[in-house]
């Protein structure tokens, strides 16, 4: 004989494992979809509006000396095989030019020496992996303000593509921003790290500081810089190396 | 819409009767906040296998120390079956985790105020002096232990544990785990820095984000039991119907 409550609890159990598994798939099932993902990214683009309604121009915080990282954690591409880049590394980037061309009056071509002779910012931040750690260091360099201000945006310049050095996964890394960031002040061309020369597996001779978004924003080896009207047709479209390749989102302040 | 105030103690009200019990604003959020906790939590989890090691203070990374680290330095802290994808994406898992964010703090909002408005949180949820008092909370534990639960009209009204349990995650752990989450955002920290400071820096944040986390875990895990107990089909009714029977007094 079946004892009533037994079976409804079997019936239960029963009842709660195959929801379970069935909710587990059909989450993997629903992340399979475009159109749900783009749903999913259509409401998450909703943070940028929010969190740019709310932050508006401020600057993220700075710290003291003395709240610095004791070690600042490397990750990402730590070096890059460019047969060129390594020899601008093996004579200390003297010969190295940084291009700034696109939708620009003045197409620039910049010594580093040229942009340590700039008005620089040093500033003690902390950087956010998309990951989850964190760590703060501090940075020197011009703003990239200043570099724009000098090559002139044409009046259809919309974001600014930073080409890089490095290849991951045999691609070649790239970032972008908009004018909003572009034109922070906080948004700067370091080429100092800590108090010395940016090292290689910091991304010498230049990393991209966006200090109000996560660490993959933060390009390394920073060659050259494209002033753009739009993100389509460059790479895979969508702004940036982890973007195309795994969908980060190009948004990344949260 | 609500035929009866939800747990109001009449006195005409015997074991056995079915009575109106919760409203329709606490359904629907009950049932939209589950899931989206369940989204929540799997996401989560995803995203902390990411990293899956926890620090204090404003900033934490390999080469610092770590107060809980879970599985090896590169290994998978929680397994596919209880995370959103099933499989390593970092990516998806924050698609979902701040796109339901979105549901959960709204929803939150949206329930709590409702309920201030419609006098759900004087009236059910409210702690009385007299509940406070140490051989009340006592006498209640007792009864909790001997799995001995209210019947009849009492029944209707939430025990001072119940209380306790539920204002803890309404007015504790839930809006605990959505401003440590906003707190590890680094363009919110710069127009809010009060609050990653408040919380003692972002890594602190994501620490308390994480133990909130696992206090709304260990919240359902009790509740599933205690719904168990009471009679699972007279409370998960309620809860989709609002329809709830009066427990038969004791023998």
């Amino acid at each position: 004989m079946t004892d009533p409550a037994l079976s409804r609890r079997r019936v239960l159990a029963a009842g709660g494992l195959g929801a379970g598994s069935l909710l587990l798939s059909g989450c993997d099932r629903l992340n399979a979809s475009p159109a749900f993902k783009g749903l999913l990214a259509d409401v998450g683009q909703l943070h940028m509006r929010a969190q740019r309604l709310i932050t508006g121009d401020a600057l993220a915080r700075e710290f003291g000396e003395a709240d610095m990282s004791p070690v600042f954690r490397a990750n990402g591409s730590v070096r890059s095989d460019d047969p060129i880049y390594r020899a601008h590394l093996g004579t200390g980037f003297a010969d190295w030019r940084l291009r700034v061309g696109g939708l620009v009056r003045k197409p620039l071509e910049l010594s580093l020496d040229a942009l340590k002779a700039l008005p620089q910012r040093s500033q003690i931040t902390r950087h956010d992996c998309v990951e989850g750690w964190s760590a703060i260091g501090k940075w020197q360099g011009p703003k990239l303000s200043t570099i724009l201000a000098a090559a002139g945006l044409l009046p259809e310049a919309r974001y600014a593509i930073f080409h890089c050095a490095d290849l991951l996964e045999g691609k070649p890394y790239y970032e972008s921003i908009d004018l909003i960031d572009a034109f922070h002040p906080q948004t700067i061309l370091a080429w100092r790290m800590n108090d010395a020369p940016l090292s290689e597996a910091h991304g010498a001779p230049l990393r991209l500081r966006v200090e109000r978004q996560l660490g993959y924003k933060q390009a390394k080896f920073v060659m050259r810089i494209d002033l753009t009207d739009t993100l389509s047709g460059i790479f895979g479209g969508k702004g940036g190396y982890w973007e195309d390749s795994r969908g980060y989102q190009w948004y990344a302040g949260i | 819409m609500d035929a009866r105030p939800e747990a109001e103690p009449a006195a005409e009200l015997r074991a056995g009767e079915l009575v109106l019990r919760h409203r329709l604003s606490t359904r629907l959020w009950h049932w939209i906040n589950a899931a989206t906790l369940g989204v929540m939590l799997m996401s989560g989890l995803m995203i902390f296998n990411a990293h899956p090691r926890l620090y204090w203070g404003h900033y934490g990374a390999n080469p610092d120390h770590a107060w809980l680290t879970i599985g090896d330095a590169d290994g998978i802290a929680f397994p596919g079956w209880i995370t959103i994808p099933s499989y390593y994406s970092l990516a998806d898992a924050r698609l979902w985790h701040l796109a339901f964010a979105w549901v959960l703090a709204l929803g939150l909002l949206a329930y709590l105020v409702r309920s201030l408005l419609n006098g759900h949180v004087r009236r059910d949820l409210h702690i009385t002096a007299a509940e406070w008092a140490p051989r009340h909370l006592l006498h209640d534990i007792a009864e909790h232990a001997r799995l001995r639960f209210p019947t009849g009209a009492a029944a209707l009204k939430y025990n001072v544990l119940q209380k306790l349990a539920y204002c803890g995650v309404l007015f504790g752990l839930l809006p605990l785990v959505i401003v440590t989450g906003l707190a590890m955002s680094p363009a919110l920290d710069a127009g809010w820095p009060w609050l990653v400071d408040l919380l003692g820096g972002r890594q602190s944040a994501r620490s308390v984000h994480f133990l909130a986390a696992a206090g709304l875990v260990l919240f359902f895990l009790v509740h599933l039991a205690m719904v168990l107990l009471a009679g699972p089909v007279n409370e998960v009714r309620s809860m989709l119907s609002g329809w709830y029977r009066l427990p038969e007094d004791r023998a």
